[in-house]
């Protein structure tokens, strides 16, 4: 990728989402914009996959609505999403859950996942310290770019 | 002021809008552009002015073309293209052309660019040809078709259409808007895909249409 364009995705990069991963139970609260209006509103569910990397990502939330699978996807760093909360987390052998779509009711849920506080309290940190240096190997390049710059004005003139 | 830009496409990437939409977008470097000739109706019967992009260390340029930028006392240039028109000669030669003198966010644009080189293509890539059925004893797959009738014409119409070189030709996309702009680095993002490859060099102007 060229780095003007990591640049460009580095400033969206939103380092404000906590650490998830499939089998999480999520609270995703979405802003909604009606006309004038704008309102929160929280959807939750289980999160049945995570894919793509950086500005790319997204992630798929399935919930039961009125008997009814529902799934809605999340770009990671959309600004649209105010927040994400982890509410469960299950315990879980598979990075993609599509399999829990062919299942119903007791046979769909999952077992929680019980970790020790301090372990939980580590893969938060891992994951926040994985969404920085995400965000640092992006900005990198931001200090050098217009010392280049200036090098290359230094020799035209 | 119709006036264009040269560029080099970067590559593809995504920003979100003010309402958070995700809009695909191509980064075009499009500066800065140097006014390295003007043309004018006495000498060359048309108005235009020729502009310079990427620049290029001297030792890599002949010293007749080196002569032709010392004389606009622009620095030289790897990508050279004129842009017509009247409105064109309020430019001065060996001015220093950013994105932002040119286009505003929202601008309409046409890019042109070369084309991915495909090779020898079949009717299918080349002609958007469909191809025939798989089975049934077929044995008609992926062909070119008839070349046509027998006693009349006797011959093959011109553009039948038949495997052959495809791509590395001339596209304009017309009609793209600009997103954004970052003056500093020169970048456009235009809303779309762009023709041709990365690091492929661009013409963008105002759309025509």
């Amino acid at each position: 990728m060229h780095p003007l364009i990591r640049e460009a995705e580095a400033a969206q990069l939103r380092t404000d989402r906590p650490y998830f991963r499939p089998g999480d139970t999520v609270r995703v609260s979405v802003r909604i914009i009606e006309g004038n209006k704008e309102r929160i509103q929280n959807y939750e569910g289980i999160v049945i996959a995570r894919r793509g990397s950086g500005l790319r990502e997204t992630f798929t939330v399935r919930r039961m609505s009125f008997n009814v699978g529902m799934e809605r996807i999340f770009p990671l760093h959309g600004p649209r999403i105010e927040d994400i909360k982890v509410i469960r987390r299950g315990r879980v052998r598979r990075a993609k859950l599509y399999y829990l779509r062919d299942l119903r009711g007791r046979k769909a849920r999952l077992t929680e996942r019980r970790v020790s506080a301090s372990k939980l309290e580590a893969e938060a940190n891992a994951g926040q310290a994985a969404l920085q240096a995400q965000a640092a190997l992006y900005e990198a390049p931001v200090a050098e770019a217009p010392a280049e710059d200036a090098a290359a004005e230094a020799k035209s003139e | 002021m119709p006036l264009g830009l040269l560029g080099k496409k970067l590559g593809m990437t995504q920003i979100f809008d003010e309402s958070g939409s995700m809009i695909p977008v191509t980064v075009i470097l499009a500066g800065p552009n140097f006014v390295v000739q003007k043309r004018n109706i006495e000498r060359d019967g048309y108005e235009a002015v020729q502009l310079g992009f990427d620049e290029r260390p001297e030792r890599n340029v002949n010293k007749p073309d080196l002569g032709n930028f010392r004389k606009a006392d622009a620095p030289p240039c790897y990508f050279l293209r004129e842009f017509r028109g009247a409105e064109t000669q309020t430019y001065e030669v060996g001015q220093k052309i950013g994105v932002c003198d040119v286009f505003e966010d929202g601008d309409r644009i046409d890019v042109i660019g070369t084309s991915k080189g495909r090779g020898f293509a079949s009717v299918r890539k080349r002609h958007n040809s469909r191809p025939g059925p798989k089975s049934h004893g077929s044995m008609y797959h992926n062909r070119p078709g008839s070349g046509g009738a027998s006693s009349y014409p006797s011959r093959t119409w011109k553009g039948k259409h038949n495997p052959g070189h495809h791509g590395t030709e001339r596209v304009t996309a017309q009609n793209l808007r600009i997103v954004k702009r970052d003056p500093e680095k020169n970048i456009l993002f235009v809303r779309g895909s762009v023709p041709g490859a990365n690091n492929g060099y661009v013409m963008i102007r105002k759309h025509a249409k």
